[in-house]
């Protein structure tokens, strides 16, 4: 069988997994199975968060990718988990692979914005009560939660740093709090603002980063904790220059 | 007050599944697994246990919760840990963090961090007992069958 094709089947799936967020030693036990299950020999894949490398029969097919764009999607990851184990039962040929990981590539899964906005607003409120709030701090952090939310896929959009989308949001949530607040509308302005950041703040980076970490990904551990201090840098100014007036 | 911890944080644990993108099918699962893991962190913490243990114990449950959804519903793990463990991460305490380095309190700052990565370090403990306590599973349960 062609190794070229295995071999760029094998780098797409890795792709689209590290794309949407999987952890590095799924995404080189993912791309492994692929190859070896279509005949490869001694298949090494090395996954970072921003690039995978993939040998195979002693290097003679090598390849590189660099992954730019980083999410959570873990719709993708299941998808693409989905056809690996149908190439690996062997139900699969190369071809319909390749076609199956294209479509998984192009489509886009995602809720629509104003149902994830809703659910950010959502999980703001309940953090808010969930970190020791009281009742009149649901609806403020709900409200400043939400709107932060949308501030922020807003300004994705237009601004490719993520670092100055995460400030714009987090300063849009501490002026919400700050004003209803003054107007006597919730109670704690911590736990309003705290509960209003948690859909922004990098938690599970954090905690992924320490994960690698343990299980010996220095690399990739060290790459993602730095990504989600400057994340996590970000919102903590945003709020603060509300806080400074 | 206990149902309205269970409430919120199956709507938190489910919301954040939304923001992730999990597949429909998975929802419900993910808002599940992070209820019990919440509330028995909750529990124990309110009970006087320390709040890293506790979390330890939490994400111990929400781990062995998440390997046994994702066997029973053919999905990969992360897709139901990721939302399961989210009522324990410490986000909030991160955010607080960086909001006293940047308000110059390096006192407050310096251990509000160190505080984060206990409780990271914890939530990822008490991920990989579960996933060595599956492997373990797995292994015995394979030399049962060939013997």
């Amino acid at each position: 069988m062609d190794r070229e094709l295995i071999a760029n089947v094998s780098m797409m799936a890795g792709k689209i997994m590290l794309e949407s967020g999987a952890e590095t030693y799924r995404v080189e036990d993912t791309m492994n199975r692929i190859a070896s299950a279509f005949g490869l020999e001694d298949v090494h894949s090395y996954a970072t968060p921003t690039g995978i490398n993939f040998s195979a029969n002693f290097a003679e097919v090598t390849k590189f990718i660099r992954i730019q764009n980083r999410a959570t999607d873990l719709q993708k990851i299941d998808e693409v988990n989905r056809v690996s184990r149908d190439i690996t039962a062997g139900n699969l040929t190369i071809q319909e692979a390749l076609e199956s990981l294209r479509a998984v590539a192009k489509a886009k899964m995602t809720f629509p914005y104003l149902i994830q906005i809703i659910a950010a607003a959502l999980v703001s409120g309940s953090f808010s009560f969930m970190f020791g709030g009281v009742w009149p701090d649901f609806l403020p952090a709900l409200i400043s939660g939400g709107v932060g939310y949308a501030v922020m896929l807003g300004a994705a959009k237009l601004i490719e740093v993520s670092f100055i989308a995460h400030f714009i949001a987090s300063f849009f949530i501490g002026l919400f709090a700050m004003i209803f607040l003054a107007v006597g509308f919730g109670d704690n302005l911590d736990k309003v603002i705290t509960g209003a950041v948690m859909p922004l703040v990098p938690g599970l980076h954090i905690t992924n980063a320490v994960r690698d970490l343990l299980a010996g990904h220095l690399v990739a551990g060290v790459s993602k904790g730095v990504e989600s201090i400057l994340t996590a840098f970000a919102i903590g100014a945003g709020v603060a220059v509300v806080f400074a007036f | 007050m206990i149902t309205a911890q269970l409430m919120t944080s199956f709507i938190a644990a489910a919301g954040f599944g939304v923001i992730f993108n999990v597949p429909r099918r998975a929802l419900i699962q993910c808002g599940t697994v992070g209820m019990a893991g919440w509330i028995l962190y909750y529990m124990l913490s309110q009970n006087g246990m320390d709040v890293v243990p506790a979390t330890i114990f939490g994400a111990i449950l929400a781990g062995v919760l998440s390997q046994f959804c994702a066997k029973l519903f053919k999905m990969p793990v992360i897709v139901i840990s990721v939302s399961g463990i989210i009522p324990l991460v410490p986000g909030g305490v991160a955010y607080d963090a960086m909001r006293h380095f940047v308000e110059n309190d390096y006192y407050t700052a310096v251990q509000l961090s160190a505080k984060v990565m206990l409780l990271a370090g914890a939530i990822a403990i008490g991920l990989m007992f579960s996933e060595v306590a599956n492997q373990l599973m797995k292994k015995i349960s394979r030399k049962d069958a060939a013997s």
